[in-house]
């Protein structure tokens, strides 16, 4: 296990720039079930860097949800965290903020509940809910569940605390923010909520928000508006951003850095640009080839990916996508797991098509 | 409602929706006294051709699966007529119809469900579920629908060994083969596709949309095919309307509608679509608001405050329906003066 | 979308593939009841429960009307297996001495004097089913005689053998339970599935009714309608009367909840999906909407029956119930009512005892039985 430590610990140099915000390494999230072990996430390593927006695109069972789970510590039971780190780099103690979190912590190390998890809860990552209509109590007024938020991580009397409320609902386009921030998320439409759901995560200035497929319950037209807004608020704010979708356009109109998953697996990561123009894993040109475009000619016949995605507990030995792929190689994708690997100097691949690679073939010198 | 490149059509359209309406009312009170009217679908007319594939576009709550539901009489309309030109005793309004006058034109269209879990009966095998459609319309002999099941199946890409299975033994794409199959068991003229791929995987839409366009041509078939992804729709469909609140805003084949929409509308809705490719992100045009609710709409033109172009007219009237080109048909008081702009290329 | 778990996979680890692929839902709720082991322990003592109830006089060992004001209130005999190190089962004997200030007998157990007995062995004569004549019983002594005589739940008050009264009112209390909920089932089905699938006024009328009789008092009305019953009806009208009070009072849950499925039943795809291929109303019905809940219907009735026999009990407790010569659990323990008893006879509340168990086995496999019909649900 240390020598693959060593190697993934040279992609963080790889991808650039300075210190990342947030590394997640090596990490597996099971759920021990009668039937057996699902391996929901296992083994996924990336990056976040300050103010960057990460895309994790993946379809069903592919463990991005739970991905997101495990960096907030909420993985339900029995889902447990059995390896891995998630490195999270706090502020630096001069910067303004409003954390009492300093320096570099391994999130895995906390407990779920404890003070420390809390205080990073919401004040330095903050999460974006699929369902805002879930997400907010009927019983309370927006505003007091947003105020409530802030003076949980602020030093703030009520009145300051409303005042940056109003503030904050105003920057997520919300009209007459002295009014709405009094009424109940139930006397909101879907678009608002999701505002408004936004407005609470950011009321706390938080380095890294996680938006959960923030747009697949509301409609494409108000999708395109929450789309505009985040894109927006990234640099107003210089929030990171990790945006879990299985939609592979709004990843497109997101995403700096994406990350691809199938089965618990990275299939592959890297800049969006690359990941779309010059796809290497056999999974990512599959899945780019399959989608309808309306840029694409009608009524031909699609590409398609063969069979569909195996269940968990029928998760196939080898690579996952083995089964599913073209360049299937007999002998080789069936009997080990890819590691994810640097492949052209920007993008990391976990595929046996490209084990010949200079890169590896230093590592294993 | 011909493409401009061919000549108007001498014979009736294969289906002609005219005028449809559907209203619920709203009910106050013990006495449950109606105190108004939930437009759901409110004076929708387009028709279909045999053999072409009509898309039905919009946002939730623009009527297009009520107005789908009605076509295929799984509704009551409240007013309007539904042309349908049957096999056998010429064109038939389906909308008056009762249940048992109904019964000898259902075999003649059927409808593939959005949700592949729902729209199958856990508690029957694959057998009874493509056979029943055969044992309810004449053929109780088992062997026989045996042989048919099994031609079905082979037909939809599934295994006829699968016959004794049950739903739960397969994926959601797999299911909706199943269901497909199912429709297609009476060898119906007309296929109400509601959302077919919407809940399905990326990597498995693209296999239900090729089956879709294979079966077409092979079996003839006409489709009314609702969805709220215009990628898809793009894909499948030669002709494409438009719902907003309840009414029709824009009706055009596909290549007119996607690439030079009439109706503000439409262009906003195409300028929303994600593109999956990053060197095109558009920053598209910024539609304020949200859809109204068809319960308690805007007056004059529902699309009014949303719309950048709105004028006075706008505010107070009712835009109809009219011809701009032959067969583009567009609801809007200044249809053909505005400079929208389609997909980008 | 995300992570979704079906239950089918889930079984594929334990059962091979196919089997699981064609597997009809009633296969699926048992492989899953069959994973809940207190269920499974309870299944097999309502099993037992069963048994005793099809043949009651096969398991006691005396005529449960026999009287003799002699041997009143002897204690319990317990029956042991092993006679040293053969296996040669005996109970001990009990003698009795009459009190010479209380003039009462006091029973004790000589140990020492062991009475010989056999299983499968000769007793009274009986017909099983009413049919077929015979003097087979589970248990006998060896030399049948008045000095011989095995009471292994000890006697009551007239000196009846507690041990036969209790399987001849496990028969009767386990039928009124379990008719009953049939009854119920009948009513509750029927009422509440014109009331979810036609809908309208009628749904309306059915509704009003439901809320009508459960805002009754359910005690008073027992009492009410027991005490209206004539005193002179022989026990078996009793019966039948006391088992159709039960059931008119308890289908209303039971409707409701029909109803409650038949009305998110009419929204689902595959009911539309049935109407748009042609099939009749009666087939829709019965083919589509009834196997759906039919599973929950019997968690549901499983739930009922305890609630049945309970009231049962309390009913005939009262004394408004079944009345001697009827034997009943509630009958039974009608003789525990007063202290002095207690004090004296302990053992005349061990048919309290066997209300707890059945009630808790009932319980315990419906709940197991919910928990398999309905998989998806929390």
């Amino acid at each position: 296990m240390g020598n693959k430590t060593d190697k993934e610990g040279a992609m963080v140099t790889l991808e650039g720039g300075g210190e990342p915000l947030l590394s997640v390494r090596n990490l597996k999230v099971h759920f021990p079930m009668d039937e057996g072990r699902v391996r929901a996430v296992d083994g996924v390593s990336f990056d976040v860097q300050p103010g960057q927006v990460v895309g994790i695109v993946g379809e069903s069972g592919c463990g991005k949800s739970v991905t997101m789970k495990a960096i907030l510590r909420i993985v339900e039971p029995p889902g447990r965290i059995v390896e891995g780190q998630i490195m999270y780099h706090s502020r630096a103690s001069g910067e303004a903020g409003t954390s009492k979190v300093r320096g570099t912590i391994d999130l895995v190390g906390l407990a779920p509940n404890g003070k420390e998890m809390r205080d990073i809860r919401g004040a330095e990552i903050a999460l974006i809910p699929q369902e805002p209509m879930a997400a907010f109590s009927p019983v309370h007024t927006v505003g007091n569940q947003v105020i409530e938020a802030i003076r949980l991580h602020r030093d703030l009397s009520k009145s300051a605390a409303r005042q940056l409320a109003v503030d904050t609902f105003r920057d997520v386009g919300i009209s007459m923010p002295e009014q709405r921030i009094d009424s109940y998320s139930w006397q909101m439409s879907g678009g608002l909520r999701q505002r408004a759901m936004i407005a609470m995560a950011l009321a706390a200035n938080p380095r890294l928000l996680i938006a959960d497929e923030p747009t697949t319950a509301i409609d494409v037209t108000t999708q395109a508006q929450i789309l505009r807004l985040l894109r927006k608020l990234r640099f107003e704010y210089n929030s990171a951003i990790i945006f879990i979708t299985h939609d592979l356009g709004v990843i497109a109109q997101m995403a700096d850095y994406v990350v691809v998953m199938y089965l618990g697996k990275v299939m592959a990561q890297g800049p969006v640009d690359d990941l779309f123009h010059n796809p290497l894993h056999p999974y990512t040109q599959a899945l780019l080839r399959s989608i309808p475009s309306v840029q694409s000619a009608p009524r031909v016949k699609l590409p398609t990916i063969s069979g569909s995605i195996p269940h968990a507990f029928n998760r196939p030995k080898g690579c996952p996508f083995h089964p599913r792929c073209t360049s299937f190689m007999p002998g080789v994708c069936d009997r080990d797991e890819p590691e994810l690997k640097a492949v052209d100097g920007r993008q990391l691949v976990s595929c046996f098509l490209f084990r010949d690679t200079p890169e590896v073939a230093n590592g294993q010198a | 409602m011909a493409r401009p490149e061919t000549n108007p059509d001498p014979a009736p359209p294969f289906l002609e929706v005219r005028s449809l309406t559907k209203y619920y009312p709203i009910t106050k009170g013990f006495r449950r006294r109606v105190t108004g009217l939930v437009k759901a679908v409110d004076d929708v007319s387009f028709s279909i051709r045999e053999g072409e594939t009509m898309g039905l576009v919009g946002e939730s709550g623009c009527g297009k699966t009520t107005t789908a539901r009605c076509v295929l009489r799984a509704l009551e309309p409240t007013g309007g007529q539904i042309l349908f030109q049957t096999a056998d005793s010429g064109t038939v309004d389906l909308a008056p119809l009762s249940r048992r006058e109904l019964r000898p034109l259902r075999r003649q269209m059927q409808m593939i469900f959005q949700d592949p879990f729902g729209s199958l009966n856990p508690r029957m095998n694959l057998f009874d579920i493509v056979g029943e459609p055969l044992l309810v319309n004449g053929m109780p002999n088992r062997k026989e629908r045996q042989e048919r099941v099994a031609e079905l199946l082979g037909l939809v890409g599934l295994r006829p060994e699968y016959m004794q299975r049950f739903p739960h033994a397969f994926s959601g794409g797999q299911r909706q083969r199943i269901g497909i199959a199912r429709a297609l068991a009476l060898n119906p003229r007309l296929v109400v596709a509601d959302e077919p791929v919407s809940a399905l995987d990326v990597s498995v839409q693209a296999q239900v949309l090729n089956l879709l366009l294979e079966l077409q041509e092979r079996l003839g078939l006409t489709y009314l095919f609702v969805a709220h992804d215009l990628s898809v729709v793009k894909h499948i469909c030669d002709h494409v309307a438009v719902m907003y609140v309840g009414k029709l805003v824009e009706t055009a084949d596909t290549k007119t509608l996607f690439y030079s929409p009439k109706h503000p509308y439409t262009a906003s809705l195409l300028s929303a679509v994600p593109i999956p490719d990053p060197r095109l992100r558009s920053e598209g045009i910024e539609l304020s608001g949200e859809v109204p609710s068809p319960a308690n709409p805007p007056p004059g033109c529902y699309f009014h405050p949303r719309c950048a172009y709105a004028i006075d007219v706008c505010k107070t009237q009712s835009p109809l329906l009219r011809q701009v080109s032959p067969g583009h048909f567009v609801s809007c008081h200044r249809a053909g003066e505005l400079p929208l702009q389609g997909i980008v290329t | 979308m995300e992570e979704s778990l079906d239950t089918a996979p889930l079984l594929k680890e334990a059962i091979p593939e196919d089997r699981v692929s064609v597997a009809s839902n009633a296969q699926l709720v048992w492989w899953r009841f069959t994973k809940h082991k207190p269920a499974l322990v309870a299944m097999v003592v309502l099993f037992m429960f069963f048994v005793v109830l099809l043949f009651p006089a096969f398991f006691s060992i005396q005529e449960p009307e026999l009287t003799d004001a002699k041997l009143a209130f002897i204690p319990s005999q317990s029956l042991h297996l092993f006679d040293g190190a053969k296996l040669r089962p005996w109970v001990p004997t009990v003698v009795g001495k009459r009190n010479p200030t209380t003039l009462r007998m006091e029973w004790k157990i000589d140990a020492s004097k062991k009475i010989a007995v056999r299983f499968l062995s000769q007793g009274y004569p009986y017909k099983i089913f009413g049919l077929i004549p015979t003097r087979l019983h589970i248990l006998g002594a060896v030399r049948a005689d008045e000095q011989n005589r095995i009471y292994l739940l000890g006697t009551d008050r007239l000196g009846r053998d507690q041990w036969s009264r209790l399987m001849f009112a496990t028969q009767t209390s386990m039928t009124i339970g379990m008719v009953s909920v049939a009854l119920s089932i009948f009513l509750g089905v029927l009422l509440g599935g014109i009331s979810g699938y036609f809908g309208g006024f009628v749904d309306l009328v059915i509704q009003r009714l439901i809320e009508l009789l459960q805002s009754l008092p359910t005690i008073p009305i027992w009492l009410a309608l027991s005490a209206a019953l004539p005193r002179d009806w022989p026990p078996t009208r009793v019966f039948f009367a006391i088992t159709i009070i039960l059931a008119l009072i308890g289908w209303t849950t039971l409707a409701r909840e029909v109803r409650g499925r038949f009305l998110s039943l009419r929204e689902e795809d595959f009911v539309l999906s049935a109407e748009l291929v042609g099939c009749s109303r009666m087939r829709i019905i019965l083919r589509h909407m009834v196997p759906t809940f039919s599973s929950h219907i019997i968690a549901t009735s499983t739930l009922a029956i305890p609630v049945m026999i309970i009231s049962e009990t309390s009913l005939s407790f009262l004394g408004l119930g079944l009345r001697p010569p009827a034997i009943s659990w509630g009958v039974l323990l009608q003789e525990a009512q007063n202290i002095q008893t207690l004090a004296l006879a302990p053992w005349l509340l061990i048919p309290g005892l066997v209300v707890v168990i059945a009630v808790l086995a009932f319980n315990i496999v419906g709940d197991g039985l919910r928990d398999a019909a309905d998989p998806y649900g929390k």
